[in-house]
């Protein structure tokens, strides 16, 4: 059974946020709720198109994710790359964030 | 270098003005996401894979060292310190926020720069040659005509919602290095038999989905009608260019459907009921704005310093042969720094590698850069007396290599480390490339070859017009890379052709190993890669790739 | 609701739908599927007739019968839609159009000068506008390179003046 997530970004700053357990959003994918079923995704995605209309996030979406350790973790390599960041290191003091393969 | 009036000042500074309140407004609800999203790209901004993208407009690639200096201090005040130059000699900051965007742009005007336009379905940065104005074989610096469109060009208030984004480029001499010829309109500055100067019309050119060459609507247009002319392009385009379907909206579908000659008797039609019986432009605006790009002042130069260096110092003698390209001024040189050192991401620049360029281009440029196509940088008015010091400056910020136009020089589009339209990562695969040739002398031996990398179908790496063209698509999730030879930017640009397959993400470098492998086993007298493969085809390059399996 | 020349204003026009009865009372706006049916009828109409445009009908077919309408109304399907700007300025400059020209359809408020520029007189507000801010953008930036149909100077005309 594919499990879902939400994700957007933040309206103000534009960086990558998730739907989290405590209904608020999280910068990290693992803290994201993890819905099981069409139902929970379409509360979801309400909740999500709530927190668009109040200006919070921009542009929610469902991205299908698989579940280690309790956690959940993208499986598209694109929304990988937006959990990690860019695969490579890209700023004269940034570290190299997580590879995605 | 053009600088701004109180006009142009006016309007920039009351653009950011009235971007604020658009802001505002988004922010506080009374504009919905949908109703925002066409100004915000109209001002350049984009919503990335990570964050806002911010892409400010380099007016025809070029800037000065006060120019270079605020984008630094931009990258390291909004942003994470670095900053993206593109194949459209603009510049790109991946971490722009929103509700700062407004301040980004605010900074922006106070250097006379903006990033009206660099988005969105108008006209963009009119792009030209990064040698103009230095180049030996140079008409007339194309800058000229570049200034006067971008002025025309600016919220044009008929062509602000054309049917896709329009892209013009000018070049001024016998070399194309403005890639004009893969442009929706492509001008080429030439003298008639009267020795009157004008231009030849080019329209329809483009790459992405359907890479297409400019074809010829005009052999001869007199400088004084470029505007109505191109009013006349325009309007053609924006009444009968496709809406249906994004992509099918470019003016090249519209030529291409339309047949050329049906499409020249259009404009041809339009044009002579819109122009005017005198100059579009009055002279003497034309002349105020021609002044800007009179040549500077130059001095006499005792290059024996210069000449001694090249065989004192063998580091200095390869960059020499590499970056350095003969200047029309006796004395003088043309100096391209390399953004593309061996294993990192093409075309970026930290804020204080920024706040060095604009440091040499004071002392050794005349305060002058120039962006190119190409993801470099270029200081064009530099003494040969001044070269060794200028290296020993590029040397100590990671500036100075020594591979411009050879392999090492990798064109590649941000991919999807960092862009939403992205199908597969293209910045990896430039650094493995890079790795693998990073002897200069190989480079050297291999000579001319420009690689360049796309992460989608769009093509913003220029794929199709590299002489190695890699194209990354994701195939049932897996990132596989198409290999195309043959493409050409200059003036005898061509598409280049699929060869074969794509491969798979580990066997795409040894790929590019084996193609540069046969090269060298098939050349001819000093051929380049280009003309090998114009020689023999592809026959042999496939047979290399597939047939050893 | 209803702009004009720069003031929120009553709109004293009616739309006729295609098969609509034409009123004797009051200025009618028909579609051109209209016009071309009852072209006899609305040249004898005894109260103004205005025409409205979409942005695929032909602007050749009714140039001869310019003189005829005392408002065209050019409807933009969607506000990314710009072909209603070029077939206002050749309504303008190469016809010499001199009725009101009205902006109908999906107009955003940034985009107030740009029509006014292109020779729009008029915009109606889509539902729930607020008209002050649309009245608070038709300036936001008062200087402009090219050429205006309302006649005010382009910035190269100015620099000559100087």
């Amino acid at each position: 059974m594919t499990q879902h997530a939400i994700t957007a970004n933040w309206l103000g700053s534009g960086l990558v946020v998730y739907l989290a357990w405590d209904g608020g959003w999280s910068e990290q994918v693992a803290d994201s709720f993890i819905s099981g079923s069409a139902e929970e995704d379409a509360w979801l995605l309400d909740i999500a198109g709530r927190a668009a209309d109040a200006r919070i996030v921009v542009d929610p979406y469902l991205i299908e994710v698989t579940e280690q350790d309790g956690a959940a973790w993208p499986a598209l390599r694109r929304e990988q790359i937006r959990a990690g960041g860019p695969t490579i290191a890209y700023a004269p003091d940034a570290t190299v964030l997580r590879r995605v393969a | 270098m053009y600088r701004y009036d109180r006009y142009d000042t006016q309007l920039v500074t009351e653009r950011v003005s009235q971007f604020r309140d658009q802001v505002a407004r988004r922010l506080d609800g009374s504009l919905s996401e949908e109703q925002f999203r066409p100004l915000r790209l109209l001002n350049g901004l984009y919503l990335q894979l990570h964050a806002y993208m911010l892409r400010v407009a380099i007016p025809y690639g070029t800037l000065s060292s006060a120019q270079m200096r605020m984008l630094a201090h931009i990258a390291r005040r909004y942003d994470r310190g670095y900053g993206h130059f593109t194949t459209r000699q603009n510049i790109q900051f991946n971490w722009t926020r929103l509700e700062e965007a407004p301040d980004v742009l605010a900074d922006l005007a106070k250097v006379e720069m903006h990033a009206i336009q660099t988005s969105g379905n108008t006209i963009r940065n009119t792009t030209a040659d990064p040698f103009a104005g230095v180049a030996a074989d140079e008409i007339e610096d194309p800058r000229i005509t570049c200034e006067i469109i971008r002025q025309w060009s600016t919220l044009h208030p008929e062509f602000s919602f054309l049917p896709r984004k329009f892209k013009i480029a000018v070049t001024g001499a016998l070399d194309d290095r403005a890639a004009v010829k893969v442009h929706d309109i492509g001008l080429i500055l030439r003298r008639n038999e009267a020795s009157e100067t004008g231009y030849e019309v080019m329209v329809g050119g483009g790459q992405g989905r359907t890479p297409m060459i400019a074809k010829t609507i005009r052999d001869f247009l007199p400088k004084d009608h470029l505007l109505s002319y191109l009013e006349a392009i325009l309007r053609v385009y924006n009444l009968a260019g496709r809406r249906d379907n994004k992509y099918k909206a470019r003016i090249k579908i519209l030529v291409h459907e339309t047949g050329v000659d049906r499409f020249r008797d259009q404009v041809e039609a339009e044009w002579a009921a819109l122009r005017k019986t005198g100059p579009d432009l009055d002279p003497a605006e034309v002349a105020r704005i021609a002044r800007f790009f009179a040549p500077p002042a130059y001095d006499s130069v005792d290059s024996a310093g210069y000449r001694a260096m090249l065989f004192e110092d063998q580091a200095f003698a390869d960059w020499v042969r590499a970056n350095v390209a003969p200047h029309k001024q006796d004395g003088y040189a043309i100096a391209s720094i390399s953004l593309k050192p061996e294993g990192a991401p093409p075309g970026d620049a930290t804020a204080d590698q920024m706040d060095a360029v604009a440091d040499l281009a004071v002392r050794f440029s005349l305060d002058e850069i120039r962006v190119t196509h190409e993801q470099n940088l270029v200081l064009p008015h530099v003494r040969q007396s001044d070269l060794y010091e200028l290296w020993q400056g590029l040397r100590k910020h990671g500036l100075a290599t020594a591979n411009i136009g050879l392999i090492g020089d990798i064109i590649a589009c941000p991919g999807l480390d960092y862009c939403g339209l992205a199908t597969a990562r293209s910045i990896p695969v430039a650094q493995r490339i890079s790795r693998l040739f990073s002897s200069l002398d190989r480079q050297h031996d291999i000579g001319e070859l420009r690689l360049k990398i796309s992460g989608c179908i769009n093509a913003c790496g220029h794929h199709h017009v590299g002489h190695i063209g890699i194209l990354g698509v994701d195939r049932k999730g897996d990132e596989v890379y198409q290999i195309t030879l043959g493409g050409r930017a200059d003036e005898n640009a061509a598409i280049g052709k699929i060869i074969g397959p794509a491969f798979a993400s580990e066997d795409v470098v040894e790929a590019v190993e084996t193609i540069v492998r046969t090269y060298i086993g098939l050349r001819q007298d000093g051929e380049r890669f280009v003309d090998t493969y114009e020689r023999v085809g592809q026959k042999p390059f496939k047979e290399a790739l597939y047939d050893a399996d | 609701m209803l702009i004009k020349n720069g003031a929120v204003a009553e709109d004293r026009w009616i739309a006729i739908d295609d098969d609509g009865e034409l009123s004797g009372e009051w200025p009618v706006i028909v579609s051109l599927a209209r016009w071309r049916k009852d072209r006899d009828l609305l040249q004898t109409h005894n109260t103004p007739v205005g025409l409205r445009l979409s942005s695929d009908d032909p602007l050749d077919e009714i140039v001869p019968d310019l003189d005829r309408f005392f408002l065209i109304a050019l409807d933009f399907p969607a506000f990314t839609d710009g072909r209603p700007y070029s077939t206002s300025r050749l309504l303008r400059e190469r016809h010499g159009f001199t009725g009101e020209l009205r902006a109908v359809g999906q107009v955003l408020r940034d985009q107030a000068q740009f029509l006014t520029r292109c020779g729009f007189d008029s915009f109606e507000l889509p539902g729930g506008s607020d008209a002050e801010d649309w009245l608070r953008g038709l300036d936001s930036i008062a200087v402009h390179y090219q050429p205006a149909s309302d006649g005010s100077a382009a910035i190269p005309e100015k620099r000559i003046q100087l």
